[in-house]
């Protein structure tokens, strides 16, 4: 096992990424930020915060996307929902996708496939913790990475929250 | 987290959790059915075949909207008109059906047992849509789903399922259903329509005073008086039926507290339901309805799942 990052440089990415975000988009007024389902929350609601913080105003669009029922793997395995929160249109809005990995990515597939059902964005971006490069199965890259990191198909990222895991870590593992 | 089972036979080989996990899942379809697009992308690859040997207008409907929901390709099927008249066996029927490559059946037939026949001799996933007097799973599914949506928990929520509980596959799979689940049960109606031995057989409370099991309860499940099933006079008339066992407007607000009304359809108005009461805002009659979709699909989504 080894550490990728630990609290304090998650803290800083967080606020780095919610620095970038704020350079492309604001005033906010037109961007919706939706984290993804279920590991991508915990992610999207720092950011979420520390958006507000720098900006002294609540983040105006932020929701909540499962991407169950679009997933390509639906026949090898049962996969059970989680809630979907998406309490405003996303027609001509700005979104910012947000998920802790970005491996394959078959998640932001299904995500942009589930995201579409909502209306029609005027432009789609991504944000992601941890981008494991090489590792790709889809022509999909992020806007905003907060490191990337080279690892074997074996390996595993995983990402740990204070309020889930009692700690901010990123680590990866060497499955055996 | 998946299923224990292949088919949705009956409510009775369900654990709580498939059933609560079935619940769960119906919650996220429900919401999605609240979308401006309401479908999803979930059983493209999935074909199945409605087979509707007995007559229905709800369950019908409700299984094919589920199924277009999910983007599954469903074929319907229904016994007149077919070459069962010509005489061929069910299961000859089925066989040929599924030798054109369909993965599912729902099926509803008249003969109890038909579903649980055919499962031992088809490789499909078979979902029973109401066998004879058994079992209709789906239908205590969506009850115990638009309970809960009603009065936020199932546990200790106190049910009466009331009429002719004899001939009712909706009660039988509603008793095992709430057992399961942690519900308390009053079985209401007359003596000639609640069998004989099911105070034993399921452990339930049967109380033959109306009035009695509407103060007890919080939800009366309501039971059309299945006139169809009937070869016998088990009552004197649909008049004395309704003056002894029907529910009025002025009984439901004589009541210490207001209850909530269901009823599988279709309703025999002013025979179980009055009208006035199965149009009164304390009914969830047209809710259960619209439950009904979710429930479906979230019973096909997980055993679609389960065919690989």
């Amino acid at each position: 096992m080894k550490s990728l990052l630990n609290s304090q440089q998650i803290g800083l990415t967080i606020k780095r990424l919610a620095n970038q975000i704020l350079e492309n988009h604001t005033p906010l007024s037109n961007t919706a930020i939706i984290g993804i389902q279920p590991r991508g929350i915990a992610l999207s609601d720092r950011v979420v915060k520390e958006i507000a913080a720098e900006t002294g105003t609540a983040v105006p669009f932020y929701g909540k996307l499962d991407i169950t029922f679009y997933r390509d793997d639906l026949r090898s395995a049962i996969h059970l929902p989680s809630n979907v929160d998406m309490p405003f249109s996303i027609e001509g809005k700005k979104v910012v996708l947000i998920d802790d990995v970005l491996y394959t990515g078959r998640t932001i597939r299904a995500a942009l496939d589930a995201l579409m059902d909502f209306g029609r964005p005027a432009k789609v971006e991504l944000l992601v913790l941890i981008d494991r490069r090489y590792s790709r199965q889809l022509p999909i890259q992020p806007n905003y990475t907060g490191k990337s990191i080279d690892s074997i198909i074996s390996q595993k990222v995983k990402v740990l929250w204070q309020q889930k895991d009692g700690t901010d870590e990123v680590v990866l593992l060497d499955e055996i | 987290m998946t299923l224990s089972c292949r088919h949705l036979l009956g409510i009775k080989d369900l654990t709580a959790n498939d059933i609560a996990v079935i619940l769960q899942t119906a919650q996220q379809f429900k919401e999605v059915l609240q979308r401006p697009i309401k479908k999803v992308p979930s059983l493209r690859d999935v074909t199945i075949v409605n087979l509707f040997f007995e007559n229905s207008t709800r369950t019908r409907i409700s299984f094919e909207l589920a199924e277009k929901r999910l983007s599954a390709d469903t074929i319907n099927f229904t016994a007149s008109g077919s070459s069962v008249s010509k005489g061929e066996t069910l299961l000859d029927t089925v066989n040929n059906i599924l030798s054109m490559k369909v993965d599912m059946v729902v099926m509803r037939h008249s003969a109890s047992g038909a579903p649980h026949f055919l499962a031992k001799h088809i490789p499909a996933a078979i979902i029973n849509a109401g066998d004879g007097i058994n079992e209709h799973p789906t239908q205590a599914l969506l009850d115990a789903f638009s309970i809960s949506e009603k009065l936020g928990k199932l546990e200790g929520t106190k049910v009466a399922i009331i009429g002719d509980i004899l001939h009712s596959r909706v009660a039988q799979s509603n008793i095992h259903l709430l057992k399961k689940m942690g519900a308390e049960i009053i079985i209401c109606g007359p003596p000639t329509l609640i069998p004989k031995y099911i105070q034993e057989a399921f452990d339930v409370r049967v109380e033959y005073n109306l009035r009695k099991a509407l103060e007890w309860c919080d939800v009366a499940n309501v039971l059309r008086i299945q006139l169809e099933r009937q070869n016998q006079v088990l009552f004197s008339s649909l008049r004395e039926y309704n003056l002894a066992y029907g529910i009025s407007k002025k009984l439901l607000n004589s009541l210490s507290k207001p209850i909530t009304i269901m009823h599988p359809g279709p309703i025999n108005r002013g025979v179980e339901l009055d009208s006035d009461v199965a149009d009164s805002d304390q009914s969830i009659i047209l809710q259960q309805v619209e439950n009904g979709v979710a429930v479906r699909m979230a019973v096909l989504y997980l055993l679609a799942n389960r065919q690989s």
